[in-house]
């Protein structure tokens, strides 16, 4: 116990740093290749009609789930899974200029309310800063936290908890 | 404000009026003259320790009437209000496992001479120990008089009276002002049935669950909803003087305070900032709020002025506090933070000088809320389930309260013996408010149309 709690201390300094405006330790390699300005905006391809690009139903379909990142208890570390997830959504981003995206910070019910609306801000704002230092322009980003108020799954075990505890990119039509 | 005028009127009516007789066992009957009465008795002091109160039988038959008149508070007549006075007196004490009270549903009616001239041999007969009694009379102006009166059985001696005029709207305040009287006189603790409580009512599953800021009387009665959810709202705080209510709202789409006035039904943010506001927490004069805020992931508690003004920010440290709750007097805060790596209690003074931790037992410590007594903190305990605990001001003298799976947010009972909280199950089940009292052996839930959390008890009403 006293151990776990060392621990917890120990991944919440780290998870400090994680927070602030400086990138990550393990910051990916961005490529240059999809500079924005360069890109051919491949918008509603007067094909068949798709989702619309920079549309929520297009960016979940490209991101196939890496439009979810999720946290241990009371973390809000970003690991090198999350930073995978977000190195696509940041591609995407930077290939369609025209999309914003609110970034919803959620935590597990196994906390108090008000401390879960904090928590589920952190969360947002790590995902953020990480997008941020890919650069994704921050006018682009917006941060909300939802809390425990709106689980992604309503069971109440450690499963459901640890789907629950995450940060969701969605597009801004 | 009806409440307030109400009761300078009351006050402008009874000063005149206490001469009356102090010791009026004759006949007399209860007119005019009864608005309110004290009774200085000596040598009838009762004090009841808390052990001896559950078997303290407390006989509450229905209030009698000098003229059985339809009023807006009851159409069957004063008579069948009467009834219902002596239920509400009896389900207060009922309820808090303070006392073993009968209801007028299983006594002997009084007529309106006996108020103040007991039959005796009729509540000796039936054991009782006390014996509460009650009139009602609807006066020409609309509002009513309610009187009440405490006896001891045994000594067949008046313990204590007070009358109160109301509006009809209003009659059951005088009810819980008559419990408050018996409950005060016997416990010797200070009243707290005569007091509001503020809660988010909540329906449907978890991952949609509707929930809408409502109002309600301690016991349940006069329910109310505020907000009509489209909108989810949270944790709400009463202003002191009940005027206003501090809440959360995603109106906008992000968590923010707004104060909601009640009598005009507008509501303003706590304070003008694209950043998110919550945990929003008044300071017992009213004169201030404080807010968490966090900017750029980080969250602090900020303190400002209820008139709106410059916010002053109170801690600094780039983790989360959050929360807060002053002493009685407004000198210190008792708040929550994550800098030692978890969720702990810590005190500071109220500009954020001084802030030193005081919980170091094992598990988190979350929610604290200072009793109105100013010796006990109660607070969430988390470890592994979450209990209500109380500790003093200190971090010592640790006591868990209740044991279920997720009993969360502590509010106090304005008089600091009781306490209310929210218990949520597993799954879609609904949370409900429940209350505990502070020996943590009488544990009840609150009766509400939905599910419920998020209380937050008032203080006792002027």
């Amino acid at each position: 116990m006293r151990k776990l709690t060392i621990l917890i201390a120990a991944s919440s300094v780290l998870a400090l740093a994680a927070c602030k405006k400086n990138p990550p330790e393990v910051l990916p390699p961005v490529q240059p290749s999809t500079a924005p300005t360069m890109t051919p905006a491949p918008t509603p391809a007067p094909t068949q009609a798709g989702p619309v690009a920079g549309s929520q139903a297009h960016f979940a379909n490209a991101m196939g789930g890496r439009d979810v990142i999720y946290f241990d208890t009371d973390q809000y570390n970003i690991d090198s899974q999350d930073a995978a997830a977000l190195r696509t959504q940041a591609e995407y981003m930077l290939q369609y200029t025209n999309a914003r995206a609110t970034i919803e910070g959620h935590a597990d019910e196994r906390g108090t309310r008000e401390y879960n609306l904090a928590l589920g801000e952190r969360r947002a704002t790590a995902a953020r800063n990480y997008l941020v230092s890919l650069g994704v322009p921050e006018a682009r980003l917006r941060v909300v936290s939802y809390g425990e108020e709106r689980p992604a799954v309503t069971a109440s075990n450690e499963q459901a908890w640890a789907r629950n505890r995450r940060a969701v990119t969605v597009m801004m039509q | 404000m009806t409440i307030r005028s109400t009761l300078a009127t009351l006050s402008c009516v009874l000063g005149p009026l206490l001469a009356l007789p102090a010791a009026a066992q004759t006949l007399t009957l209860p007119g005019e003259e009864l608005a309110t009465v004290e009774t200085a008795q000596e040598g009838v002091n009762v004090t009841v320790t808390a052990e001896s109160w559950n078997d303290l039988g407390i006989a509450i038959p229905a209030f009698a009437t000098n003229a059985d008149v339809a009023t807006p508070a009851n159409s069957s007549g004063t008579g069948a209000l009467g009834v219902e006075l002596a239920r509400v007196v009896f389900n207060d004490l009922r309820n808090n496992g303070l006392f073993r009270p009968v209801g007028p549903d299983s006594l002997p009616r009084p007529g309106y001479a006996q108020i103040t001239s007991p039959a005796w041999p009729t509540w000796q007969g039936r054991s009782a120990e006390m014996l509460v009694h009650g009139y009602v009379r609807a006066n020409p102006d609309g509002r009513l008089t309610v009187g009440c009166y405490l006896y001891d059985v045994a000594l067949e001696d008046e313990l204590v009276r007070e009358g109160w005029v109301v509006t009809p709207a209003e009659w059951r305040r005088a009810a819980h002002k008559c419990a408050d009287l018996v409950y005060s006189r016997l416990s010797g603790e200070s009243p707290f049935f005569d007091s509001r409580i503020a809660y988010i009512a909540e329906t449907g599953p978890k991952d949609n669950r509707i929930k809408r800021l409502a109002i309600m009387d301690s016991d349940g009665a006069n329910h109310r909803f505020i907000t009509n959810g489209q909108a989810t709202a949270l944790t709400p705080r009463y202003s002191p003087d009940y005027s206003r209510i501090a809440y959360l709202s995603y109106q906008d789409g992000n968590p923010r305070i707004y104060v909601y006035d009640i009598d005009s039904g507008r509501q303003t943010l706590v304070t003008e900032s694209s950043n998110p506001t919550f945990a929003p927490r008044w300071s017992p004069d009213g004169r201030y709020l404080l807010y968490s805020m966090a900017i750029a992931g980080n969250t602090d508690i900020y303190r400002i002025p209820a008139t709106g003004g410059t916010p002053q920010r109170l801690t600094s440290s780039p983790s989360i506090e959050v929360g807060g709750s002053f002493s009685p007097d407004g000198s210190q805060i008792v708040f929550e933070s994550d800098q030692s790596g978890t969720q702990q209690c810590y005190i500071m003074n109220a500009d954020g000088s001084n802030q030193r931790r005081i919980s170091f037992f094992g598990g988190r410590c979350a929610t604290p809320e200072w009793s109105p007594r100013g010796d006990q903190i109660a607070f969430t305990h988390i470890v592994g389930d979450f209990h209500i605990a109380v500790m003093d001001t200190r971090g010592q003298g640790m006591r868990t309260l209740t044991n279920g799976w997720q009993d969360e947010a502590p509010t106090w009972a304005p008089n600091g013996r009781i306490i209310q909280f929210f218990r949520s199950g597993r799954g879609n089940e609904d949370s409900a408010i429940w209350q505990v009292d502070l020996t943590g052996e009488n544990e009840r839930r609150l009766n509400t149309p939905l599910g419920a959390s998020d209380p937050a008890w008032g203080p006792v009403l002027p």
